[in-house]
């Protein structure tokens, strides 16, 4: 489903020069659960990124259902972003001034989808995630592992093939992270491929694979 | 789409009080000169009242002659003689009327003077602007045959003079320059900014003092041509000046003689541009030129302060951005969302701008700083206003739009 071949990513400044990716070849399968683990500034969100069409390697070429995705401009990025991939972030990435609502219904926003139907589907992402009596909040009137839920109800409102995670339980308690992971292990039960960044072991034994980076190198 | 831009915008309006604030001060500010300007030129140039024909007129107003050695000229109103052959005798003309600029007289009533503007006109100056008749009616060709000595005065006069405004004054007496005359009419007057209908008393040519039988070709006199339509103007211009070409020249007049001979049958404007800077065409391209870049400066220097204010706004947004760009927002869509949300802000200055406008003129109107000022807010103002709000909310959004849709989606996202 995603293939990473010779992926290599350096961050240039007018002096330095830092390698945060080096020869990183990757392939993740319809349907896998995978974590990628690894200290910080080992380069994982880094991959992710390149893995969600976020960011470009410096080398290498990124496959994604067979496509190489290297001369794709910005729009067509936008729609496999929009279409087939789902992100969830550590710090869950919400927007402060939109309801709950609004928030679930961006990625929607971008496939002209009329305001009702768009709604509805909104409603029916926050159900999945137990969060249907919060539509009218706003993000700061949420705990923690509500946030997180409603960047997971984003991540799912457009049915995404792939959902993305980058540390998504590293900002809550034990408890709370387990409930997160519950939801994303019911959504690769679903059929959604999820490729997950943690910190967390016991997160990472939950998954059916894991990759392992170290200064910006896969050694597992 | 369009709702979730305008909730963001507000939104963000709401997030730092102090700095909105700044924001629609200056937008509103700019917006409110700009309105108050274009009611003030509208209020100048535009067809309004009694001028309501403006629009299909052409003004004579100079007569210049020349010596032909080209040192002396002599420029200014012309005789009511020279008037009735080249301009009354227009045939592709609907009518023409021919009556003075400003003379002042004063009135007294008791010991108290009255400093008053007079005009002395022919019957169809009434026919051509078309004042609002309060009382009474104008002067017609047999008051003017007869020589009657009567008057059509302004209710501000008939205030000032009479005292009252509610008896009739029509018939009654009025002395002025120790002549008296015959009330016949008073109308709802002209502001001073319309020279060619303002007056407090409007007299017929053969009144006295009125100098209408001087000869030669220099007098008090200017001419209103109205058209049948505004497409006649080359026509009427092209006989008016073949009228002209046809006097014999060299002409005497005071022991000059003078080879050539200028008399122009000019719109409004032109005629007014041309006087200030006289008729220069160079130095009229210049006046528009800078009359144009100053119009720019007003709309141009506030808009890149907005444009920087812009920017560190939507920096504090580079998030936002990120997370859009994140979940499928293209480049343009972005853009579009920004350009939308200024122009959204761009139009709230707008709506307390509108709101500063009709006070301004409210009070210029009231105040009585221009005597029968009627500053309005038309639809041509209106217009305007909604169109320099878009030029305004364009060009302070799309650098800054532009710019932040750029953005790295991973280094919006650290932020």
């Amino acid at each position: 489903m995603i293939t990473l071949q010779n992926i290599e990513k350096v961050y240039r400044t007018s002096s330095i020069e830092t390698l945060a990716l080096n020869n990183i070849n990757l392939n993740i399968r319809k349907g896998e659960f995978v974590s990628i683990m690894g200290p910080s500034g080992c380069g994982k969100s880094t991959l992710l990124n390149i893995m969600g069409l976020l960011d470009e390697p410096s080398k290498g070429t990124v496959e994604l259902d067979g496509e190489r995705i290297g001369q794709y401009r910005d729009k067509e990025l936008a729609r496999i972003r929009n279409r087939k991939i789902g992100f969830i972030f550590q710090s869950f990435h919400l927007i402060n001034d939109l309801t709950v609502l609004d928030n679930v219904e961006i990625p929607l926003l971008y496939r002209s989808a009329n305001g009702k139907p768009r709604q509805s589907y909104a409603k029916d992402a926050l159900e999945k995630v137990g969060l249907s009596n919060r539509v009218k909040h706003f993000p700061k009137q949420l705990s923690g592992g509500q946030k997180q839920r409603v960047a997971i109800a984003r991540a799912i409102v457009g049915n995404p093939e792939i959902i993305l995670a980058d540390e998504p339980t590293g900002n809550l308690d034990s408890g709370m992270g387990n409930e997160i992971m519950n939801i994303l292990q019911t959504l690769n039960n679903d059929g959604t491929t999820i490729v997950m960044v943690t910190h967390d072991e016991a997160m990472a034994k939950r998954t059916h694979r894991l990759v392992r980076l170290f200064d910006g190198t896969q050694v597992l | 789409m369009l709702t979730n831009y305008i909730k963001i915008a507000w939104k963000v309006l709401l997030r730092h009080p102090f700095y909105t604030f700044i924001t629609l001060f200056g937008i509103s500010l700019t917006l409110t000169v700009l309105m108050v300007l274009t009611s003030f030129l509208d209020h100048l140039f535009g067809t309004h009242y009694p001028e309501t024909r403006r629009d299909r007129s052409l003004y004579i107003q100079f007569l210049t002659q020349t010596d032909s050695s080209r040192t002396f000229q002599n420029k200014g109103p012309m005789s009511f003689k020279f008037l009735t052959d080249y301009a009354k005798s227009l045939k592709t003309a609907e009518r023409v009327t021919i009556l003075t600029f400003l003379n002042s007289s004063n009135a007294y009533v008791g010991s108290q003077k009255i400093k008053l503007s007079t005009k002395y006109t022919d019957a169809d100056f009434w026919r051509v602007m078309e004042f609002e008749f309060l009382e009474g009616k104008p002067y017609n060709e047999q008051n003017i045959a007869n020589s009657d000595h009567v008057a059509v005065i302004t209710d501000d006069l008939e205030r000032q003079y009479f005292g009252s405004e509610t008896e009739p004054v029509v018939g009654k007496d009025i002395e002025i320059e120790n002549i008296h005359y015959r009330v016949i009419g008073v109308v709802r007057g002209s502001p001073v900014t319309r020279i060619y209908s303002y007056a407090d008393v409007y007299f017929p040519y053969t009144a006295p003092k009125s100098n209408y039988q001087n000869g030669g070709m220099r007098g008090g006199y200017v001419a209103v041509v109205l058209a049948k339509d505004r497409s006649d103007f080359p026509q009427i211009q092209e006989e008016f000046q073949s009228k002209i070409d046809r006097i014999p020249l060299p002409t005497v007049e005071n022991g000059f003689k003078f080879s050539v001979l200028e008399v122009k049958s000019e719109p409004y404007l032109e005629g007014f541009v041309g006087t200030i800077l006289d008729g220069n065409k160079g130095l009229k391209t210049i006046f528009f030129g800078i009359i144009a870049f100053i119009m720019l400066m007003l709309m141009g220097l506030p808009a890149i302060n907005l444009v920087n204010v812009n920017v560190s706004r939507i920096m504090e947004r580079a998030s936002e951005i990120g997370i859009r760009k994140a979940f499928g927002a293209p480049v343009k869509t972005l853009l579009w969302q920004f350009i939308v949300e200024n122009i959204f802000i761009t139009f709230i200055g707008g709506a307390i701008a509108l709101l500063f406008t009709l006070i301004i003129i409210h009070f210029i109107n009231t105040s009585g700083w221009i005597a029968y000022a009627d500053l309005t807010i038309n639809l041509t103002v209106f217009a305007v206003s909604i169109l320099v709000c878009l030029v305004f909310g364009l060009l302070s959004g799309v650098v800054p739009a532009f710019r932040m849709s750029k953005l790295n989606i991973a280094e919006a996202l650290k932020s």
